[in-house]
């Protein structure tokens, strides 16, 4: 379960600090699925970052399964992100000098969580059985994005988060990767808190929440 | 339109000052590195030619009577009159209060201005005038000075620079006067070619006798071979620089492509682009190119000290450790600079010139080599190494070893990258956990914007190893040789055959053994040569440093059986063991022997004794080895019993000691080199590693992202650099090893005809790889230490879409 509580997060500009976050608020039972709108530059991707321990907030605290991410030092944050959440980008997500196995495999065998099994059936569900021996630069970004959900999905997190995974694929294709997102988080019972633009990926989703002025709308 | 375009060709350089910076720093290193050992050789030869000529001519010819008797100044007048460039001679002892002054004197009109001692005054025409007109002026040297202060009845006297101690330079007039020899010659100095219509010294004066230069000079011969070496090493950290060159002009370069194509598009002709770049470019290379040779002369005068405090101590003459500036070594920095920009741009220049016009821009295309590209650098490498091998088998002459020499470090600088792609490879195989197998298949794909870097660490490393072998073998066996060769502790020569005959009887008494020298200059082989007698005693069946030998060398020698010859007129001839040779009055004389020669370009030939009184019976018997327990007192007792000057009486001791101090030098400027060199390397491999740090995001942003902290990432990178310095060094040892080998056994043998063998230095790799990595480690912390500070939304910058 994650719950987030008066997140607070500025930027340098030009003329001063910028406040992006001011005062989030947000719960996300275990299991469940929501999407996060929001117009662009409102601070969809910031949160996201925050929630992912891949940046420090200002202040405010995030609560993901008891434990205060706010309050870890930059080694536990890197575990955290090791052991406990996915994260989909949605670009570069791969590593480009390993292969397509190696590279849904990587984040469960850092983790200590590889189970060889389950990451062939995700292969299999996601359509990469005749990639695994390809390398990152040898794929469409279609296939790319595939792999990425496939090595978050590999190291069973609790959490996932999804920063627009779609965005760079056509309105199709897009709708197809997405589903099969949900359907393989579902068989996991992780819980998924995914950024998009598109209002009909939203209504996939159990809940949606709207981001405007650096608050949680409504 | 050629105004804008240069504009925006060079706001580049604005927009990137550190690539400027690295450009210039790499141009200006090799610059310095080849233009500080050009100014090393150039100031140490000058040094020796000056401290060679101060004694008078050691390295001359001279011309004496046959019956060791004075020469009669008329015979002097006709051979001058006759075309023939002598310079007369006297030499004696006068007596003084503090004992008796040898008097050297000379003809300051015949005899060339080098060859004349240097006086430290600042009106040298009166020195001049005092010197020619009585009563005449003595140079001595300060010691001198002092030691003849209340010597009243003799000329007046000046202190110049390189007179040995106990020795008065007059000129010949006034020496002749005060030696009581009016109208006498000892010797005349043969200063130069006679004229070309210049009768024989048969026909003008058969009474007199050419003897060549004595064996004064063997250490600047054996010198030249160290100035040689030098070159090849200056040569060698001159092509690292140009690696970091290459690198940068690659660089800047690429990431102009667009504004070339911009410039093309908007209708400047190809031919007004490459004039543009490469005006550029020798401006960059004339700046760079002064400051190279600036930084070159710091370097030399830095070292030069240690080289010309040698010579000090060789010579007996006081050498300038300082540098004199010639316009031609600046304007020869200029040049190489200028060479090795055109050198490394080639390859950049001509793609600009067969830039197609419409080809998208492939960012960073560069760093990364294409399989086909991999494969036909693999060809190349295979190519220059076979190339290498078959040179090396084959052999023949100077330009065929030096060929031998580019071939192998070329082919080994473009087989390193494959070789380390497969290392890599065969360590990804064995890698088990996650992280092991990313850092191995990572570390090979950096392969390509690093291999530049490695290469110039390559060269380096091999040139160190290469140069350090070289030079410790030289000291090795050369000191070895020294007490085979020098085994007697004293060689004395006399001032005539009377002298000699009472040297020896004195001698007889006081010296455990006296051992005749003799020798003559004699045809062998079709070329000119030295023919020596030796005695038949242990000193030489013990120690003389034989290569190859028959049974009962010794014997045969002593009793005029057999003759043994140096290695260079051995391998010159083919005369090993077995073979025959004409000696003048002996034909198809036995070899029964061959000993090794080091620094002397003539062939020789020994045989003994009895058989050389027999060929040689006019050969002055002057020159004797000593064996003695007590060296010093003997030689004092010589020196001060008959007036002989210290020249006269050297001892071995003193000898090896200078050999050994020429030695240290060189060890001191050669470490100097090595530790320059390997900077140089090691500022490659920052730049490179600076440069690639920004385009490493992509690839370093997801790891962090699924759970790496970014101080681990930074140490691993350092691990990186730490390893592929390892296995360059690795692959730098063999390649050194045999640059070594081709040093002493191709190049060596080819411009002096001996060759060293080879010693290894196991203990010297060891310090050189933990120098390697020393400076692999420097080079990388600093993008290390930046990649740790990298803030997060930095690297998340990698994730988003394009705003
Ligand atoms: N590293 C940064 N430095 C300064 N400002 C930043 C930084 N990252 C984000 N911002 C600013 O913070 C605001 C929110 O950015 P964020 O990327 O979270 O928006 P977003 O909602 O994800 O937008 P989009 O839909 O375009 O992805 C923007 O105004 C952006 O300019
Ligand atoms: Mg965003």
């Amino acid at each position: 379960m994650l719950i987030v509580k008066d997140l607070h997060k500025s930027f340098d500009g030009a003329d001063g600090p910028v406040a992006v976050l001011r005062g989030v608020d947000l719960r996300l039972e275990a299991g469940q699925t929501m999407a996060l709108t929001g117009d662009s530059g409102s601070g969809k991707s910031t949160l996201l970052h925050l929630i992912g321990g891949l940046d420090h907030a200002d202040s405010g605290t995030i609560t993901l399964d008891g434990t205060d991410i706010t309050a870890l030092d930059d080694a536990g944050r890197a575990a955290l992100r090791r052991d406990r959440i996915g994260v989909v980008f949605q670009q570069f997500n791969l590593i480009p000098s390993l292969d397509v196995a190696a590279n849904i495999a990587f984040q469960a065998r850092l983790a200590g969580k590889h189970d060889r099994d389950w990451a062939d059936r995700l292969a299999t569900r996601l359509g990469l059985t005749d990639h695994l021996k390809k390398y990152p630069e040898q794929l469409s970004g279609g296939q790319q994005q595939r792999v990425a959900i496939g090595r978050t999905l590999a190291a069973k997190p609790s959490l996932v988060l999804a920063d627009e995974p779609t965005g760079n694929l056509d309105e199709d294709s897009g709708a197809r990767v997405l589903e099969l997102m949900l359907a393989l988080v579902e068989e996991t019972g992780a819980s998924l808190l995914t950024v998009t633009h598109s209002q009909s990926l939203a209504g996939h989703m159990q809940r949606q929440l709207h981001l405007r002025h650096g608050r949680i709308d409504g | 339109m050629i105004r804008a375009g240069l504009t925006a060709l060079l706001s580049h350089w604005i927009r990137r000052p550190f690539q400027l910076v690295t450009l210039m720093l790499g141009l200006a290193t090799a610059t310095a590195l080849w233009s500080g050992v050009q100014a090393i050789n150039a100031e140490a030869r000058a040094s020796y030619d000056r401290a060679a000529r101060a004694l008078a001519g050691p390295d001359r010819d001279t011309l004496v009577a046959r019956d060791g008797g004075a020469i009669d100044q008329a015979v002097f007048v006709t051979l001058r009159r006759a075309g023939w460039q002598v310079s007369p001679l006297i030499e004696g002892r006068v007596p003084s209060p503090s004992g008796p002054l040898r008097v050297i004197g000379i003809d300051g009109f015949t005899l060339p201005s080098g060859d004349l001692p240097v006086t430290d005054t600042s009106e040298p025409g009166d020195v001049n005038m005092a010197f020619l007109t009585p009563p005449g002026l003595l140079l001595v040297a300060p010691g001198t000075q002092e030691r003849l202060s209340n010597a009243d009845d003799l000329p007046p006297r000046q202190t110049a620079e390189g007179i040995p101690p106990g020795v008065a330079y007059a000129d010949i007039g006034i020496a002749q006067t005060l030696l009581g020899r009016e109208g006498q010659i000892d010797r005349l100095v043969v200063t130069g070619p006679p004229s070309l219509t210049a009768p024989p010294l048969d026909e003008v004066a058969p009474a007199l006798a050419r003897r060549s230069a004595g064996g004064g000079n063997d250490i600047a011969r054996l010198t030249d071979s160290f100035h040689l070496n030098l070159t090849a090493f200056g040569l060698l950290s001159f092509a690292v620089g140009l690696f970091i060159v290459r690198g940068a002009i690659g660089l800047a370069f690429e990431q102009r492509r667009g504004v070339f194509r911009t410039l093309r598009a908007l209708g400047m002709p190809a031919r007004t682009l490459l004039a543009l770049l490469t005006a550029e470019l020798l401006v960059l290379a004339l700046v760079a190119g002064l400051i190279g040779v600036a930084l070159g002369y710091l370097v030399a005068s830095l070292l030069l000290p240690d080289v010309a405090a040698t010579l000090r101590g060789l010579y007996g003459a006081s050498v300038d450790g300082t540098l004199s500036l010639r316009p031609a070594w600046w304007l020869s920095g200029l040049a190489i600079a200028t060479l090795g920009t055109a050198a490394a741009a080639a390859g950049s220049l001509w793609k600009v010139a067969h830039l197609p016009l419409l080809a998208p821009a492939q960012p960073r295309a560069w760093a990364r080599a294409s399989d086909r590209a991999m494969r036909l650098q693999a060809v190349a490498a295979v190519a220059l190494l076979i190339l290498a091998l078959v040179l090396g088998v084959t052999g023949g002459g100077l330009v065929v070893g030096f060929t031998l020499l580019g071939a192998l470090l070329v082919g080994a600088a473009l087989a390193l990258p494959i070789v380390l792609h497969s290392v890599l490879g065969l360590f990804g195989r064995g890698a088990t956990g996650p992280l092991s197998e990313w850092f191995w298949a990572d570390t090979r794909q950096q392969l390509p914007g690093l291999s530049l870097a490695l290469m110039a660490l390559l060269l380096a490393l091999a040139a160190n190893i290469g140069v350090g072998t070289m030079v410790s073998s030289f000291r090795t066996t050369f000191t070895g040789w020294l007490d085979q060769r020098l085994a007697s502790e004293l060689y004395l020569t006399a001032e005539s055959e009377a002298q000699a005959e009472d040297l020896r009887a004195w001698l007889a008494t006081r010296a455990d053994a006296v051992l005749p020298i003799r020798s003559s200059e004699a045809q062998l082989a079709g070329a000119p040569a030295e023919v020596f007698g030796v005695a038949d005693h242990a000193t030489y069946r013990d120690n003389w440093p034989l290569i190859e030998a028959d049974a009962a060398v010794w014997d045969r020698v002593a009793a005029g059986e057999a003759v043994l010859v140096n290695e260079q007129l051995a391998r010159r001839e083919g005369l090993w063991p077995g073979a025959t040779l004409d000696v003048p009055g002996w034909a198809d004389a036995p070899v029964a022997g061959v000993y090794s020669d080091y620094g002397n370009p003539l062939g020789q030939a020994m045989v003994g004794l009895d058989r050389f009184d027999a060929l040689f019976p006019e050969a002055p018997r002057l020159r004797f080895g000593l064996r003695t327990d007590r060296p010093e007192a003997l030689r004092t007792a010589l020196i001060d019993e008959f007036g002989l000057s210290g020249a006269n009486v050297t001892d071995q001791a003193s000898i090896k000691q200078f050999s050994l101090d020429v030695f240290e030098r060189t060890f001191t400027v050669t470490a100097a080199l090595n530790v320059l060199t390997l900077s140089v390397a090691a500022l490659a491999i920052l730049t490179s590693l600076l440069t690639l740090a920004t385009m490493r995001q992509p690839q370093l942003a997801p790891v962090w992202a699924l759970g790496l902290t970014r101080r681990r990432l930074a140490r691993l990178e350092l691990l990186r650099a730490l390893l592929l310095a390892a296995l360059t060094f690795v692959v730098a040892v063999p390649v050194g090893l045999v640059l070594a080998w081709v040093l002493l056994s191709v190049i060596n043998v080819e411009a002096f005809g001996w060759r060293l063998p080879m010693e290894l230095f196991p203990r010297d790799w060891v310090w050189l790889g933990v120098l390697s990595l020393l400076a692999a480690g420097l080079a990388s912390l600093l993008p290390a230490i930046k990649l740790a500070r990298t803030p997060p939304n930095e690297l998340l910058k990698v994730f988003a879409h394009e705003r």
